[in-house]
C-alpha cells in the first residue's frame, strides 16, 4: 500500500503559511464584523438611540437624515470620526465610550448601504 | 305572556341595553408603539388593554392631543402623519400626511383647530379638527434668503393662540388664530441659540423654551408680550463643562410644586429648582443621569424623573418638600415616558426594551400591573383634553 497523504516537506510549509493567512483573515474579519448579538445591539442602538435625533427610520429629525443618499458625499473616515468624537458646535455627542472603532466602522458601512425597515 | 317568556324577554332587553350601554372616555388613553406604528388603547380604571390600532405610520417621537369632549385622539407622527382616532370605536376616522417630517402638535383653546409643528418643510400647519382639512400654513421663514427653520415646542395658549419656537432661527412666534384663515403672527427674535423644546405653564401665562446652544431658558410672559422674551437662569452652568447629550430633554410635564418648578438641566446630571415668582434658581438636585422627563405628580408632592441613554433603566422620585431623592426604581432598560392618572394615584411607565408598560401605585411605589406593548414610547391619557399646553 502506498502512503498517499504524507506531503512533501516544501508543500507542508506552504500549507502552514496558508493556514496562518487564513487565520489572520478570519481574525481581522472578526475584528471588523461584530458578533451576532452585538450586531443586533448596534442596530437597536442606531434605530432607537441615534433615532431619537435622526428619526427611527433615520430620515432625519432634529439631527440630519442618515439615509445613504445623504451620506454619498461624505467619507467613511469622516463619518466614523463624527460617530466616535461627535461634532463640536452641534448637538451630536461622542459615542466612543459605547462603541469601538470597528463597531463605528461597521455602522458606517450599514448606513452607507442603507438599512432595511426590517431592522 | 307566560312567565318563562317574560323572563326571556327581560333577559334579552337587559342584554341589548348592555350592548348599547354608552361608555365614557375619561379613563381612557393610548400607548404609542413606535416600532410597529400602532397605538394601544388602554383604560386606567382596571389597567387593561382594549384594542390595538394599526396603520399610523412612523410613530417615533409621536405625541397625542385630545378633542375637548375626550372622544378623539389626534396623533402626530414623525413621518408628517396626522391621524384622528375615535377612542370609543378604536378606529381611525381621518388621516393626512401633512409634511415630510414633523415633531408634535397642539389643539386650540376651543378645540376647533389642530396645529402641527414641522421639521421638513419647517413651519406650522393648522387643520380643521373635525375634518383634518388644511386651514392655515405658516412657513417658519427667517434670514435674508428666507430659509425655513425647524419648529419645536408648539403649544396652545389662551386666546385661540399657538406659540412655538424656531430651532434654527432662535425665535419664538405667537400665532393668533381667532380668524383661522388669517393667522396674526408676532415674532420674537434673538431669543437664544437652538431652542430645542418648550412648555407653557399650566395657567397658560408663561411660555418657556429650553436652549441647547447656550445656557439658560427663554421666557415669554403672555400677559406682558410688550416686555419681550427674557432670559432666565442665564448664569446657570457658566464655565462648567457640559456632558455630551444623548437625548434631548423634554420640557412638557415639568413639575410645579408650591412656589417651585422642577426642570431638567441640559447635559448635566441635575434637576434645577426655580422659584416661579422671581424665576431665579434656588437649588439643584444631583440625580442619576441626564434627566429627560421631570414629571410632577398632579398634587405636586413628588416628581418622577427618567434619564437619557445610557442611564435610561432608572427612574428617580424627588420629594418636593425635602428636595431629596426619595426613591430609585429600576424598571428595565429604555424607560421612555411616564404619565400620571389624572389625580395621581397611579403612574404608567413605558419600558421600551422590555416591551412592557408598568403601572405603579404612587403611594407604595410598587408595580401593580404590567401590560405588554411593542416598543412602547409615549403614554397619553384623555384627561389631557382639559389642560392648557397639553
Amino acid at each position: 500500500m502506498r502512503l498517499a497523504i504524507a506531503p512533501e516537506p516544501g508543500r507542508s510549509r506552504w500549507y502552514a503559511v496558508a493556514v496562518a493567512l487564513l487565520f489572520l483573515m478570519t481574525a481581522s474579519a472578526a475584528a471588523t464584523e461584530p458578533e451576532g448579538d452585538r450586531k443586533d445591539e448596534l442596530l437597536h442602538l442606531l434605530q432607537h438611540d441615534c433615532g431619537s435625533c435622526h428619526g427611527m427610520t433615520l430620515k432625519g429629525g432634529l439631527g440630519p437624515s442618515l439615509l445613504p443618499e445623504q451620506l454619498e458625499d461624505k467619507s467613511a473616515m469622516m463619518l466614523r470620526a463624527t460617530i466616535l468624537i461627535g461634532r463640536a458646535g452641534t448637538p451630536m455627542p461622542p459615542w466612543q465610550d459605547f462603541l469601538s472603532e470597528e463597531e463605528a466602522d461597521w455602522l458606517v458601512g450599514r448606513l452607507q448601504e442603507g438599512i432595511s425597515d426590517a431592522n | 305572556m307566560r312567565i318563562d317568556q317574560l323572563l326571556l324577554a327581560t333577559a334579552l332587553t337587559v342584554m341589548l341595553a348592555g350592548c348599547a350601554a354608552p361608555r365614557a372616555t375619561g379613563d381612557l388613553g393610548v400607548v404609542v408603539e413606535r416600532a410597529s406604528g400602532s397605538l394601544t388603547l388602554v383604560e386606567t380604571t382596571n389597567q387593561t388593554l382594549l384594542k390595538r390600532i394599526k396603520g399610523l405610520g412612523d410613530l417615533s417621537h409621536a405625541s397625542v392631543v385630545y378633542s375637548r369632549d375626550e372622544r378623539f385622539a389626534y396623533v402626530f407622527g414623525r413621518d408628517g402623519g396626522l391621524t384622528k382616532v375615535d377612542m370609543l370605536s378604536g378606529r381611525i376616522t381621518a388621516r393626512t400626511i401633512q409634511s415630510g417630517n414633523s415633531i408634535g402638535g397642539a389643539i386650540s383653546q376651543d378645540g376647533s383647530l389642530v396645529a402641527v409643528s414641522n421639521y421638513e418643510p419647517g413651519g406650522v400647519k393648522v387643520f380643521d379638527a373635525r375634518t383634518l382639512e388644511l386651514v392655515a400654513d405658516i412657513p417658519a421663514t427667517y434670514g435674508e434668503e428666507g430659509q425655513l427653520s425647524k419648529v419645536v415646542g408648539l403649544v396652545d395658549a389662551p386666546g385661540q393662540r399657538f406659540v412655538f419656537s424656531l430651532f434654527d432661527a432662535g425665535e419664538i412666534w405667537v400665532a393668533d388664530l381667532s380668524q383661522p384663515d388669517q393667522p396674526q403672527i408676532t415674532r420674537f427674535k434673538d431669543i437664544g441659540r437652538e431652542p430645542y423644546d418648550a412648555l407653557i405653564t399650566p395657567d397658560g401665562r408663561h411660555y418657556i423654551a429650553g436652549l441647547f446652544g447656550e445656557d439658560g431658558l427663554a421666557m415669554l410672559d403672555l400677559w406682558h408680550p410688550e416686555q419681550g422674551v427674557r432670559r432666565i437662569l442665564d448664569h446657570y452652568g457658566r464655565g462648567e463643562q457640559k456632558l455630551p447629550v444623548y437625548k434631548m430633554p423634554h420640557l412638557e410635564g415639568w413639575a410645579i410644586a408650591g412656589d417651585y418648578a422642577f426642570v431638567p438641566a441640559v447635559g448635566r446630571h441635575e434637576v434645577l429648582i426655580i422659584d416661579v415668582d422671581t424665576w431665579q434658581e434656588v437649588d439643584r438636585i444631583k440625580v442619576h443621569g441626564q434627566p429627560v422627563f421631570v414629571m410632577g405628580r398632579p398634587d405636586g408632592r413628588e416628581v418622577w424623573v427618567n434619564y437619557a441613554f445610557p442611564d435610561n433603566d432608572t427612574v428617580q422620585i424627588i420629594d418636593t418638600v425635602s428636595m431629596q431623592i426619595a426613591d430609585t426604581l429600576k424598571p428595565g432598560k429604555g424607560v421612555l415616558h411616564m404619565e400620571f392618572t389624572p389625580r395621581g394615584e397611579h403612574l404608567w411607565m413605558s419600558v421600551r426594551d422590555e416591551d412592557v408598560v408598568r403601572v405603579y401605585d404612587t403611594r407604595t411605589r410598587r408595580e401593580i400591573a404590567n401590560l405588554p406593548a411593542d416598543k412602547p414610547s409615549g403614554i397619553f391619557f384623555t384627561a389631557r383634553a382639559h389642560r392648557i399646553g397639553l
